[in-house]
């Protein structure tokens, strides 16, 4: 078991309403994994990203991380396992401007203490596996879209993490450059990387192995479970009726989750 | 990370916005460069003033009607002043008697006069200050005559007109001419001129001692109607013989004058009254040049502030990638210090431009600790204001300060 959400909570207070916006999750994912996380928005999805990487803390329950509850770890510790077991992809790229792709992709080696040119080896052979060798020097100002979101990743994998975690990694990206990341994701899940990613659009969630919906805070859908009996209320049946409306795929997945 | 990285990326994150960096900056540029021009200023003239008192010797001792120093320890002025200056205390013979009864600490003594006059060769005229001496000015006063000669006692006991003039009124009254032994008019009457002393500078405020026009004491109380005695000035045998040539001098002149009618003094009271004037102009000066140490340090706060706000999702995105947030704290704190350092360093280097251009024609000074005080508050400002909002965006967990826009 690599990572294992036990009853985790997540409540925001906005003024003097509380917003409930994990209520009770519990998921496991296994090494090698690739996961989809859907549902509409406000569903919770995003901030089961957040959490699941520890990015931001749980309001309760626990968060094992190879058997370890990280929920007690200090700033320092959670620090280290973010630079070291973790990669991130961004919807918005999130890389440092003026800055060049290759000093971007070193950036997690330089926090993780990294010597220089080993740095630069490192980063310049990663940049090559996702095809922007001829790339290095240029600044996220002067790369496509596509491309910067190519060289997110590439920094997202140059620490070697076990998990990766992609928060729509397509969504700002034409059609084209969506389908490069889509392979690129394919074929890191087929060396065997671990794949956490949220999406809202049907054919990108295809690509993964197991796919999760998410409604109000809880897990309505679970490829490996099937329904969450708890949670399928109206309002679940009603988002359900309008995934189904949307293709083929989308209908022989739920063929099989009203087979469970 | 070593510190080595968090330096590299600090200077990194400098070089890639050069602009915000030079705005940054700015303020302490102006800052470190307005307090040290300004304070090398105030400390420039305050040892010009100390080094014009030491250049007219150390072991000098002055005697004036009244007392000059007043209770405040500055100069009294107004009317008091004028009503004891034109009491005719002092007088001739108290000079001759001081000398003969203080021979072991008092070497030598001069009685002046000043009054002003219209000085004119050829075309020329010029208003100019009359200073009157008894002969042995030149020595005690060490003021020595580059060209002709002093008047000596038969000059004066003689009442002859003759004059030594200062080298600055000696050029602009006869230009290119050699004015030994020519004639000139003073308020009408014919003088021949002796002498030129040596340039003794000085004059901020008042009349240089260059512009002086020198003459016999009895020369000017026969031609210019002057009775008064302004000034005794001695020479003591050595520094060490001031305190007791002091005690003499009044010894004397008690048996005719109160304690009140006259006072004498040296020139550490000279210079500690003088200095103390000084000193609060340079207080002054340090005063206005801390308001702009204020105001650049108030610049340095609104460009670290908004720079470190907007860079919050720079943070966070470093958060992620796994700084910790002493990491994060050490760069901005590294950042800080150097943008402010390096302003600093262009504000003393203005600073010392600006003293090298106005020391032609004044004489400022350039102290280390003005700089260490100007570079010291600029620097703490920077790093005090860069820092705390750093420290408070790295301990934004990553996706507050992601999401911040």
């Amino acid at each position: 078991m690599l990572l294992q959400l036990k009853n985790v909570s997540m409540v925001y207070q906005v003024g003097p309403e509380e917003i409930r916006a994990l209520n009770g999750v519990s998921m496991e994912i296994e090494e090698g994994e690739f996961v989809a996380v859907m549902g509409p928005s406000g569903s919770g999805k995003s901030t089961f990203l957040q959490v699941a990487s520890l990015l931001n803390n749980v309001t309760s329950g626990e968060i094992l991380f190879k058997q370890k509850d990280v929920t007690k770890y200090s700033e320092v510790e959670l620090a280290r396992l973010r630079n070291k077991e973790i990669g991130f992809v961004f919807q918005q790229f999130n890389l440092l401007a003026r800055t060049s792709a290759l000093e971007n992709v070193e950036l997690p080696l330089v926090y993780g203490g990294v010597i220089a040119s080993e740095r630069k080896r490192k980063a310049t052979e990663i940049l090559g596996k996702v095809g922007l060798s001829d790339r290095l020097s240029n600044t996220p100002a002067q790369l496509s879209g596509g491309q910067q979101q190519r060289v997110a990743i590439a920094r997202a994998l140059v620490n070697e993490p076990s998990i990766i975690f992609a928060d729509e990694p397509t969504g700002n990206l034409d059609s084209k450059s969506g389908e490069d990341i889509k392979n690129l994701l394919i074929n890191l899940h087929k060396e065997g990387k671990t794949i956490i990613m949220v999406t809202h659009e049907q054919e990108v969630a295809e690509i993964a192995k197991r796919i999760v919906l998410f409604q109000d805070g809880e897990i309505l859908y679970d490829d490996k479970f099937g329904f969450n009996e708890k949670v399928k209320s109206d309002k679940a049946m009603e988002y359900l009726k309008t995934l189904k409306k949307q293709g083929s795929k989308v209908r022989n997945m739920f063929g099989k989750v009203t087979g469970k | 990370m070593s510190f080595e990285n968090t330096f590299y990326t600090a200077l990194k994150a400098i070089l890639v916005n050069k602009r915000r960096a030079f705005l940054t900056m700015l303020g302490v540029i102006i800052g470190v460069g307005s307090v040290v021009l300004l304070t090398s200023i105030g400390t420039g003239l305050q040892s010009y003033v100390t080094d014009q008192f030491a250049s007219l010797g150390s072991n000098s001792l002055y005697v004036v009607p009244g007392n000059p120093f007043g209770s405040g320890g500055g100069f009294s002025s107004g009317q008091d002043q004028i009503a004891e200056r034109s009491k005719p205390t002092l007088k001739r013979e108290d000079l001759e008697k001081i000398l003969r009864s203080n021979r072991d600490t008092v070497s030598r003594g001069v009685a002046a006069s000043t009054g002003t006059g219209e000085a004119r060769y050829a075309q020329v005229t010029k208003k100019v200050t009359l200073y009157a001496t008894t002969a042995g000015y030149d020595v005690v006063q060490n003021t020595k005559a580059t060209k002709g000669r002093w008047y000596d006692a038969s000059d004066d006991q003689l009442g002859r007109r003759v004059a030594v003039l200062g080298p600055k009124i000696a050029t602009e009254l006869f230009g290119e001419v050699d004015p030994v032994n020519k004639k000139i008019k003073l308020d009408g009457q014919s003088y021949t001129v002796i002498g030129i002393t040596e340039a003794k500078g000085g004059g901020f405020g008042g009349p240089s001692l260059d512009n002086y026009v020198y003459l016999p004491l009895n020369t000017l109380r026969d031609n210019f109607n002057v009775l008064l005695i302004s000034t005794f000035v001695f020479q003591t045998v050595d520094q060490a013989s001031i305190p007791d040539a002091k005690t003499g001098i009044e010894n004397v002149l008690l048996k005719r004058l109160k304690k009140d009618d006259f006072t004498v003094f040296d020139q550490s009271q000279l210079l500690t009254t003088i200095n103390s004037i000084l000193g609060v102009l340079t207080l002054g000066l340090g005063g206005i040049a801390a308001i702009s140490l204020v105001v650049g340090g108030i610049g340095i706060m609104n460009i670290m502030l908004v720079s470190v706000t907007e860079r919050t999702k720079e943070i966070g995105l470093r958060k992620a990638l796994g700084a910790t947030p002493n990491t994060i704290l050490t760069q901005f704190l590294i950042e800080a210090s150097l943008l402010s350092g390096i302003g600093g360093l262009i504000g003393i280097g203005i600073a010392f431009l600006g003293t090298l251009a106005i020391q032609s024609f004044f004489p400022a000074r350039i102290l280390p600790s003005s700089i260490l005080l100007a570079f010291g508050v600029s620097t703490a400002v920077g790093v005090i204001f860069g820092a705390a909002p750093a420290r408070f965006a790295s301990k934004l967990s990553p996706i507050e300060a992601l999401r911040s826009e």
